[in-house]
């Protein structure tokens, strides 16, 4: 065996796990690897903030499904990284970040740069490690990969003090994990699978609700055959967006708080609910007391703890995705014998909803550019086919609603942190991965700035990333709670003197590009799609603008607001045929949030 | 999140909190006992109880918490507990026959004759032991279950308890599980 030094044992680990890119920035710390890292194949992307550089690893990871790897200094670099190792654990995302560390007799000394990050990530990833010698460095690494990827995928920070990586061990990368307590359950039941089925095939209104655990698992294909085989419409969580193609005459689209009125309509009357990946958070359920009350549940999940913490469910199924999915499909067999009559009139009282109140708004030629009209351009002029990540706010919802991503790992959007900041590293991420494809942040003129030192990263890497700024001189979404339930004061919200757009991009050596109406929108997104390397767009889209469907904050997800109160279509016209939908409660406009929850 | 009990943030519904005494065997590795406590505390939880010690395998430490909550809160917390990577195995004692025992040290207050020879009669009823003496104390250990360890400190308490320290409850299942009526004594 040769003794190799911590830094060139910590690289040959990256090259047995197939990393291919790393994404950092060094530090006294850490500087000893990058000099090793420097003459090996893997790739180094200098990003211009810790955070940045972990939303990087992130966008990587999840336009992949391979795990992003971030290399960081210690101290500020290392507590640099707790925003996306959080982001990341929460959406599921495996994100691999190693730290610099004071050397071992250091800590605990307040050395220069010395922070307990362990201390300060464990709640905020899956698991994470302190290395205390050179020895069990390799082992650690190998652990650290397991545990990222398997079961309910997350994040994992390795601590790695100084004189650990300066000293020396015999390399031998361990073959296997010695991990006697963590064992994923990834096998379905069969009893539980046989009850599932028997429930599925004589559901009269049933819908699958699909989460990211769908995308993470590879199981698209698997839904798409069980949908089709049992006719049954689907429901894609934010995370599950592309999951489920979203131009599938069964895809109900997004569901929740600004979901598609047909969703929620299907959810709130369903007899079953099938949900796969999903973790009925808040922002899909609504209400709880008033969620899907006529609905028997079937609930897949890897996790267990995601099962019965929200909602009692009827069929718990802890196992994979796919493998659930698989044996379900396998159980219903070729002829499952469904009521097509029943599942005439469901999927017809479904295409009614979405008749009545289908996702809408009127872009009037001469008149001020709508933030809607803006991404179904970007639709159209990408053939549906762009990578898409996104900011979060309004603009994030507008690009869930109009841009139908058809294929799984298409939609990159930080769903339960809900990072500002996330998209442009995240398209970073995603360029990365696929370097020829079209790749655009969807950003908010609030957002754009919280990461924009990116564009720096994105020039220096030569990645074409095109990012959409919807500009709406505001913290929009927040102006939207304030617009429908603070009585328009507009608190803290109005960002009126944004920088030049046009300049800021060219600062960074990036074609930039503005545009004010909807002629101009289209010109320059044809100007910048067809422009090889980055551009920004900028466009100036009415302030006013809200995102609709809207539940409010404490109504069950059937009590949406549909249009500004006093517009027309605020709420849906009444139900066709008179006694069509005894459950279905009017939008309710004066509703004020219980909670004061944030958006 | 509806999950939450009265013992933490606002709870909704659901059958009323009560003690449970969880048995979590981890790796023995620094860190451990943190990870659960800060899965607990982030939580909004107070442990009622806690002791940790080295089991018969010197990998593998026995953590004994007691924590009060409704059944959904504790069924969460005990999943939640099973994710952390170091957790081997948790036991909810509350759901079988088991032993429990604590060990308290009590400084009462010993002045005159009376009160010095009944205690000493109290030490033998509980089968306490006088650990350190003074011309105006006694200091006892004392060992039991959680009843026991109350009834004695309240007939202490007669006296005028100077000081008092105790350990966490350590618990253990018992060989023969009846099928009813688990209890703990
Ligand atoms: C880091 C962070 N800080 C604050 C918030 C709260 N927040 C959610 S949306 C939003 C406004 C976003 O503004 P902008 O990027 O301009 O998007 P818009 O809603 O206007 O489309 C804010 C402040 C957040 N999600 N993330
Ligand atoms: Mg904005």
């Amino acid at each position: 065996m040769t003794k190799l030094s911590g830094a060139q044992i910590l690289i040959e680990c990256w090259k047995k796990e197939g990393v291919e890119v790393v994404f950092g920035y060094p530090g006294a710390a850490t500087v000893e690897i990058h000099h090793h890292l420097e003459e090996s194949p893997i790739r180094f992307v200098l990003c211009r903030h810790e955070q940045a550089a972990v939303h990087a690893a992130d966008g990587y990871a999840r336009s992949t499904g391979r795990p992003g790897v971030v290399l960081v200094t210690s101290g500020p670099g290392a507590t640099n990284t707790v925003t996306g190792l959080a982001g990341a654990n929460m959406d599921s995302v495996p994100v691999v970040v190693f730290s610099g560390q004071v050397a071992r007799m250091l800590i605990g000394n307040d050395a220069f740069q010395e922070v307990d990050i362990v201390g300060m990530t464990r709640p905020a990833t899956k698991h994470n490690y302190l290395v205390l010698s050179t020895g069990e460095l390799a082992q650690t690494v190998k652990e650290a990969f397991y545990v990222a990827v398997s079961g309910r995928p997350g994040s994992v920070l390795v601590d790695l003090p100084k004189d650990v990586i300066g000293g020396e061990a015999d390399f031998e990368y361990p073959r296997k994990v010695a991990l006697r307590a963590y064992r994923p359950h990834l096998t379905p039941h069969p009893r539980q699978i046989m009850k599932a089925a028997k429930l599925l095939v004589s559901a009269e209104r049933p819908v699958v609700l699909a989460g990211g655990g769908v995308i993470s698992s590879g199981a698209s294909e698997e839904l798409v055959g069980l949908a089709e085989a049992l006719e049954i419409p689907v429901t894609t969580t934010l995370m599950g967006l592309g999951g489920f193609p979203g131009s599938h005459r069964l895809c109900l689209g997004m569901p929740g708080m600004h979901g598609l009125y047909r969703a929620n309509m299907a959810l709130q009357n369903a007899d079953l609910i099938l949900a796969v990946g999903a973790r009925f958070d808040d922002r899909v359920t609504g209400a709880l007391p008033g969620f899907a009350k006529q609905a028997a549940i079937v609930h897949i999940d890897v996790d267990t703890t995601s099962i019965h913490k929200i909602l009692d469910v009827d069929i718990p199924l802890v196992a994979d995705a796919r493998q659930a999915l698989m044996a379900l499909t396998a159980e219903i067999g070729a002829a499952p014998g469904i009521d097509a009559a029943a599942r005439g009139a469901w999927l017809g009282r479904i295409a009614a909803w979405h008749a009545r109140a289908p996702l809408s708004y009127s872009q009037d030629p001469e008149g001020p550019l709508l933030p809607q009209f803006v991404i179904e351009a970007l639709y159209r002029r990408t053939q549906g086919k762009a990578v898409i990540c996104t900011e979060v706010g309004q603009h994030q919802m507008w690009a869930a609603q109009f841009y139908h991503c058809e294929r799984p790992r298409q939609f990159i959007s930080s769903g339960g942190l809900g990072v500002m900041g996330f998209g442009l590293p995240a398209a970073i991420g995603a360029q990365v991965a696929s370097p020829t494809a079209t790749v655009i942040d969807v950003a908010g003129d609030g957002s754009i700035l919280m990461n924009v030192q990116e564009l720096a990263t994105v020039f220096q890497e030569s990645l074409p990333v095109k990012v959409a700024v919807l500009n709406n001189g505001s913290l929009g979404m927040v102006r939207q709670w304030q617009d429908l339930f603070y009585g328009k004061r507009y608190a803290a919200t109005i960002l009126s003197d944004s920088p030049d757009f046009v300049k800021l991009a060219e600062a960074f050596g990036i074609r930039g590009f503005t545009a004010s109406t909807p002629g101009d929108a289209e010109s320059i997104i044809g100007q910048a799609l067809s422009h090889p390397g980055p551009a920004l767009m900028e466009f100036r889209v009415s302030p006013t603008e809200l995102v609709f469907p809207m539940v409010p904050a404490g109504k069950a997800i059937d009590e949406m607001i549909l249009a500004r109160p006093g517009d027309p279509g605020d709420g849906p016209e009444p139900p066709d045929g008179g006694a069509a939908d005894p459950e279905e409660r009017g939008p309710d406009t004066d509703a004020l949030p219980e909670d004061g929850g944030d958006s | 999140m509806i999950v939450n009990g009265t013992n933490g943030p606002a709870e909704t519904q659901g059958d009323p909190p009560r003690r449970h005494t969880l048995a979590i065997q981890v790796d023995n590795r620094p860190g451990v006992l943190a990870r659960v406590t800060t899965l607990i505390s982030g939580r909004g939880f107070n442990i009622d109880s806690l002791s940790v010690a080295e089991t018969m395998d010197p990998e593998v430490s026995l953590i004994t918490l007691i924590i009060t909550g409704s059944p959904r809160i504790i069924s969460q917390i005990i999943k939640q507990l099973r994710k952390l990577i170091n957790v081997i195995k948790v036991t909810d004692l509350s759901e079988m026959d088991y032993v429990e025992r604590q060990l308290i040290m009590v400084r009462v207050k010993a002045e005159d004759q009376d009160s010095r020879s009944e205690i000493m009669r109290l030490c033998k009823i509980f089968r306490a032991k006088v650990i350190d003496v003074s011309l105006k104390s006694f200091t006892l250990e004392i060992t039991g279950g959680s009843d026991k360890m109350a009834a004695a400190l309240s007939l202490l308490a007669g006296f005028g308890i100077e000081e008092q320290v105790s350990t966490g409850l350590t618990a253990m299942t018992r060989s023969f599980q009846q099928k009813q009526a688990p209890k703990g004594s």
